[in-house]
């Protein structure tokens, strides 16, 4: 009952940010078909650090290779800019599963603040790869895509246009996601990052969990790549810097992580705070700045956790919680992951 | 939950509300959106441009003949997919009739397709990219430059050098575009006139510890040229060439941002003596040019870089084109002809445009003195010119149809065949 009323109120707000959308600004409508792309970014962050208790720093290389990937395809050889995008749209997903299944072999033999290094390390391999390949990516100088694909009468290079695909493609992601935390396999994530060892002796191949989970998430990142590539049609090495892995963390982070729409939050706020204030007032990183010292000082488990804490009604007694606090899994990813093997 | 969720759907609606209240153009409006990196590495470059654009306006009380000037500015962040954002924001939300400005050669290359695809007229005050007035110009239409092409000092700059005792270079330049074309420019002429660059290392942008790179200078080189970009690189390198005893045993010469005004008020001792050439220097002695870096000290504090003068100047040629047309906006094609066609005396001295819409322009080469200058008491770090060369245009004295058969310069081209 309570996931119905949560599906409810999920399908009510993106029929309303659909309704409202193309009544407001020419500006907000391009920025919210950016905030819901990197949202799809974030979400598939917090699978890995909200779900699975394992912080990625290497996202960027995920978005990056999608992005890459279907400058490349649109400007080499015109594909993708007809009915194949949805082509393009798998083959972004493909990319990033793939490249995630090879990072992850490397990555998850290590735990905490080390898994947080190679990740990191692998991601600016990436950006290297963008960087200095500049036959194939042009370098620092990025690649300009022709257009927009143009999908039968509907053509994309309309921002209204491209904003419900992307919101389309959004909400996809958004339950897709959501059904896969919440499956078994989802739930046995969320015993690993409460207790691993405990899960290793239930016999659960945690090794194989995490890699799975590592894989999902890089699909849904490549994926969200395909659709940054064409919502500014440009991609450059900017794409793949550590900024914009942190920047996926940060969303997490601040929305809450572990809770999936958490992240779309965040990249709401960040974007917003970011994007929009910076056409108002000139010291808008001081904002931004002022709101992560704010959230991580007051509000350790993000904005959604923190709400979801003190709305939430008196705690059932009966089943385990299927949301732990999120008190005690910050606890888990630093402390349990290093502690008994 | 439901309250979440009615919160993050509410947001937009109420910024909608907010941005409703923003002013619809009238019809003598001239809207310029202005495209800077306000925050981020470049900070420090985009404070100067604004600041020269401004001081044009102030100066005309932001009236071009008629039309009042509006000015937007966009934060770039020095990052091409937030240059495109708010491209899009400034053409489909502001409607501004042309926009200004981006730094970074990526920059350029990212906001050039962009007045393509919404027929704005784009000036592009400072990105100095090549291809945009070169090889890729039919693909723009609506790219105008008011600045320079990269490689379009280095060619004389090349000549002079051989010209001046210099025979072995080892060059230090940042990792990108903007690196390539002006060393690229450099090389092509100094090698024809039988100089020799036996070595180029590349540090990417942003760069500040050179150790590295200065290590592996070679110890026969007879001079270095040196070209960092972004954050603090500037300013260590002469200084980490100067510890590690590189300088003054060599000639130091750079790119014409490297002694740039807008770090040279920071910069020590160890940069005097420094060649480089541009279209512009603060120590310039004409009339116009000494009157425009008074102004410019007095109303901001700090000589004007030629950040600075070339968006003074870009506001100018707008300024001009809209005297032409009695202030009142002829379209972006009428505009770009009647831009292409002036003969304007800027501070940095006269200009006309080629026909792939990029500056002809005096190119200095100046030297790095310590001096009194302009009747201020003490003595400073000045651009000092050496020599002119008038009326260069991005081609030098090569033949446009030739030069635009070979490649655009590149980490590989021209090749480095005395390295090693």
């Amino acid at each position: 009952m309570n996931r119905r009323r949560k599906m409810l109120t999920g399908l009510v707000a993106l029929l309303v940010v659909a309704a409202a959308m193309p009544h407001t600004t020419p500006f907000l409508l391009m920025l919210f078909t950016r905030i819901l792309i990197l949202a799809i970014l974030a979400m598939s962050l917090d699978l890995l650090l909200g779900f699975t208790g394992i912080a990625s720093l290497g996202h960027a290389a995920f978005l990056g290779l999608g992005a890459y990937m279907t400058a490349i395809l649109a400007v080499r050889y015109q594909f993708g800019l007809g009915w194949d995008f949805w082509l393009v749209a798998g083959f972004g997903m493909l990319l990033g599963a793939g490249t995630a299944a090879v990072f992850a072999v490397f990555a998850l033999r290590a735990r905490g603040v080390y898994f947080l290094m190679i990740t990191l390390a692998l991601s600016q391999c990436v950006w290297g790869l963008a960087y200095r390949w500049d036959t194939l990516t042009g370098g620092d100088n990025g690649l300009n895509l022709p257009s927009r694909p143009v999908l039968g009468p509907i053509q994309l290079g309309n921002d209204t246009a491209y904003f419900y695909l992307v919101l389309a493609f959004f909400s996809a992601s958004l339950l897709l996601l959501y059904v896969f935390v919440e499956s078994p396999f989802g739930r046995s994530l969320v015993g690993i990052r409460e207790h691993e060892s405990r899960m290793r002796m239930l016999g659960y191949n945690v090794w194989l969990h995490k890699y799975i989970a590592f894989i999902v998430s890089g699909a849904f990142a490549g994926l969200a790549g395909v659709l940054w590539a064409h919502a500014s049609s440009e991609v450059s090495p900017q794409d793949v810097t550590l900024t914009t892995s942190v920047d996926a963390l940060l969303m997490v982070v601040l929305g809450g992580p572990g809770t999936l729409f958490g992240g779309v939050l965040g990249a709401v706020i960040v974007l917003l705070l970011r994007e929009y204030l910076s056409t108002i007032v000139p010291w808008w990183p001081y904002v931004l700045g002022a709101m992560y010292i704010v959230a991580i000082s007051y509000l350790p488990d993000g904005l959604l956790g923190t709400l979801r804490q003190r709305w939430r009604p008196a705690p059932v007694a009966d089943a385990p919680s299927p949301e732990p606090l999120r008190r005690e899994s910050n606890k888990g990813f630093n402390i349990n992951q290093g502690g008994i093997k | 939950m439901r309250i979440n969720w009615l919160r993050a759907a509410g947001f937009p609606a109420i910024l909608a509300a907010l941005t409703g209240l923003a002013a619809p153009a009238s019809a003598d409006d001239l809207r310029i959106g202005f495209l800077m990196p306000v925050t981020g590495p470049l900070a420090q470059i985009a404070k100067d441009s604004v600041n020269g654009f401004r001081m044009y306006l102030d100066d005309h009380k932001a009236n071009f003949h008629g039309a009042t000037v509006k000015l937007i500015v966009g934060d770039t962040e020095a990052k091409p997919p937030t240059a495109v954002l708010q491209a899009e924001k400034l053409i489909k939300q502001d409607q501004v009739n042309m926009l200004v400005g981006g730094v970074l050669a990526s920059e350029g290359y990212a906001l050039a397709p962009v007045s393509t695809r919404e027929k704005v007229l784009y000036i592009s005050s400072v990105a100095a990219s090549d291809d945009l007035t070169q090889r890729d110009a039919a693909k723009y239409p609506y790219f105008v430059r008011t600045s320079w092409t990269s490689s379009q000092p280095s060619h004389p700059f090349g000549e002079w050098a051989c010209q001046n005792g210099i025979k072995k270079v080892a060059v230090i330049a940042a990792d990108y575009a903007f690196g390539y074309e002006v060393v690229g420019g450099f090389q092509q002429s100094f090698e024809a006139c039988g100089g020799k660059i036996i070595q180029k290392l590349w540090p990417p942008i942003g760069t500040s510890d050179f150790s590295p790179y200065i290590s592996s200078i070679k110890p026969d080189a007879d001079a270095v040229f040196i070209l960092p970009v972004g954050g603090p690189g500037p300013l260590q390198l002469p200084r980490q060439l100067q510890q590690a005893g590189i300088i003054p045993q060599k000639k130091l010469i750079g790119a014409g941002t490297s002694f740039d005004e807008f770090v040279l008020p920071q910069m020590g001792d160890e940069v005097i003596g420094g060649i480089s050439p541009l279209q512009w220097s603060a120590a310039l002695q004409t009339p116009e040019a000494v009157a425009f870096v008074k102004e410019y000290r007095t109303k901001y504090g700090k000589v004007p870089s030629y950040f600075s003068e070339a968006n003074y100047t870009t506001a100018l040629t707008i300024d001009k084109v809209m005297e032409e047309t009695g202030g009142k906006w002829p379209g972006s094609e009428e505009f770009i002809k009647k831009l292409t066609a002036l003969k304007i005396d800027a501070p940095r001295g006269p200009i006309s445009f080629d026909d792939l819409r990029n500056p002809v322009q005096d190119i200095y080469i100046r030297k790095v003195e310590k001096t009194k200058l302009d009747g201020y008491p003490q003595a400073e770090l000045w651009n000092t010119v050496i020599k002119t060369y008038p009326h260069v245009s991005q081609f030098w004295t090569y033949d446009k149809n030739q030069y635009l058969k070979q490649p655009v310069y590149s980490r590989d081209y021209p090749a480095c065949k005395n390295c090693e």
